[in-house]
């Protein structure tokens, strides 16, 4: 995200930020301690997993399956569990 | 130098008479004792036509300052006013509109915090906010109050300034106590606090994110710009005050003084008791004790140069206290020893407590606290541990 750098010279006056939705930038994935894969062979293409993220970050591509935005996902688990034909599979991450 | 009438007004109704020539757009307060004539007196004034502002009938002091938040951010002229339990509801949102560098004015009928229940005047409510980053001063009397509310406007909507402002005035003491005061002319008062904008508003063509959220990576620099932007208030508050006194002819500064000529020892007060202080002194200096008296009218930003200038040449400085911090003593009194750390280690500061929960101060009580004062600073001397002393607390154990 924007922003780290900045010293309390540069900030505009009552914090206030004027790049309206900057929140996008914010990266949150690097809270996950697990990450969702999912088994597209199994995937019906329901997209409860979509519905349920609470960080709003799965898509859908182009060939229908719900993919999580890695730079958002919290790791949660929610889709995990929600995910009526249990194709999603938490799994640690590790160090790079 | 002004024109203006000379009327009999309570001290809540000049504050509303203030608000009303100040000409604010929004109202959201709660009533609560002794502020309640205030509010009262604007809904009125609002309802008669006599004020062309919304007033939000809010279900809770917490709501109001909510309010007021809300409005200032659309780049509204706003106003509220509280008191003792009904601050303390208000507490978690006073610190929203300073970090948010909203203008919102508000008064505070000071009043002493429960329990036991008590509705009358100390400043236990003001100590409680000493930190919130509102610019803070005390009125002594309904014209002070006047005059104070009306400055607040102009101080709070200075593009340098742009911080909330909160004038103190005594409760019962000023908000029911009918004076004479001057009442300028609108078109004075409307001339001295010119429509204003804030540099950010809420705005659909100009969209901005308010109260944001701050990780720790920014939150430290959020915090330090709002710290020396407080800090940077303090001559812009006196060029004001300036200002009003070449227009409507009565000066204010952030400490002030009674009768400090040749002064050896002085009392140190805030509020309206300051008044009766002065008698006392007046006395004093007929028997031959040369004190005089310093008030404290600027509570925050704390004039640190002012108060050192202030005591320059004093001996003994007498404090009084209308709360207490409860394992520390006076809190002024702490304040006070903390500015003057290191700068005049020959001087003395003794500090009392008196008139919690509306008790009255008497004149023979400053009086008291004078002589008081010499005969503990010869203890001090002596090595002897001084404690605080509430004036006129009964011991009882007979029983
Ligand atoms: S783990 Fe949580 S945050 Fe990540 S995609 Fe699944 S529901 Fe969304
Ligand atoms: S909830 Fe399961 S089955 Fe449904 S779209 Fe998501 S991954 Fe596929």
């Amino acid at each position: 995200m924007g922003g780290e750098g900045l010293g309390w010279k540069d900030l505009e006056i009552g914090f206030v930020v004027t790049e309206p939705g900057n929140a996008s930038s914010y990266k949150t994935g690097d809270w996950r301690s697990e990450r969702p894969i999912r088994e597209n062979e199994r995937c019906i293409k329901c997209g409860l997993c979509y519905i349920y993220c609470p960080e709003a970050c799965i898509h859908e591509d182009e060939e229908g399956y719900f993919e999580a935005d890695l730079y958002y996902c919290k790791g949660c688990g929610i889709c995990a569990h929600e995910c009526p034909r249990s194709v999603i599979s938490m799994v640690e991450e590790k160090e790079e | 130098m002004t024109k203006g009438k000379i009327v009999g007004l309570e001290g809540s109704f000049a504050v509303a008479e203030a608000v009303r020539m100040a000409n604010a757009d929004v109202i959201a307060a709660y009533p609560i004792t002794p502020q309640t004539h205030i509010v009262e007196r604007l809904s009125e004034m609002v309802a008669d036509g006599d004020l062309d502002a919304d007033f939000i009938c809010v279900e809770s002091e917490h709501s109001a300052m909510s309010a007021c938040v809300g409005a200032s951010a659309a780049g509204a002229r706003v106003f509220t006013c509280s008191a003792g339990q009904g601050l303390e509801l208000m507490h978690e949102v006073l610190y929203i509109p300073s970090s948010m560098r909203l203008p919102v004015v508000a008064v505070a009928a000071n009043r002493a915090l429960s329990a036991p229940l008590s509705v009358w005047c100390d400043h236990s409510d003001v100590m409680a906010l000493r930190d919130i980053s509102w610019i803070q001063m005390f009125a002594e009397n309904n014209q002070q109050a006047f005059d104070l509310t009306t400055c607040a406007y102009r101080i709070a909507e200075d593009k340098d300034v742009l911080f909330p402002t909160m004038v103190h005035i005594d409760g019962f003491y000023l908000s029911h106590v009918i004076e004479d005061m001057v009442l300028p002319e609108e078109e004075e008062v409307a001339g001295f606090i010119p429509d204003y904008e804030h540099p950010f508003v809420l705005d659909p063509d100009k969209p901005v994110s308010m109260g944001c959220y701050g990780p720790p990576f920014i939150y430290p620099e959020t915090k330090k710009a709002q710290d020396v932007a407080f800090d940077n208030t303090r001559p812009k508050i006196q060029e004001i005050w300036d200002e009003f006194g070449e227009i409507f002819g009565r000066h204010y500064s952030p400490v002030e003084s009674y009768k400090m000529d040749g002064a050896r020892i002085a009392l140190l007060t805030m509020g309206s008791c300051s008044e009766t202080a002065m008698l006392a002194v007046d006395e004093l200096r007929e028997a031959g004790i040369d004190v005089g008296l310093i008030r404290l009218r600027l509570w925050r930003p704390f004039p640190f140069k002012e108060l050192r200038e202030a005591v320059k040449q004093l001996d003994l400085l007498v404090v009084l206290d209308r709360a207490i911090s409860f394992g520390m003593g006076g809190p002024v009194c702490s304040e006070l020893k903390s500015a003057l750390y290191n700068k005049r280690e020959d001087l003395k500061i003794v500090g009392f407590i008196a008139g919690l929960g509306g008790r009255d101060i008497q004149i023979s009580e400053f009086k008291y606290m004078v002589t008081q004062a010499q005969e503990k600073v010869k203890a001090i001397e002596r090595g002897e541990e001084v404690e605080t002393e509430i004036i006129g607390v009964r011991e009882g154990g007979g029983r």
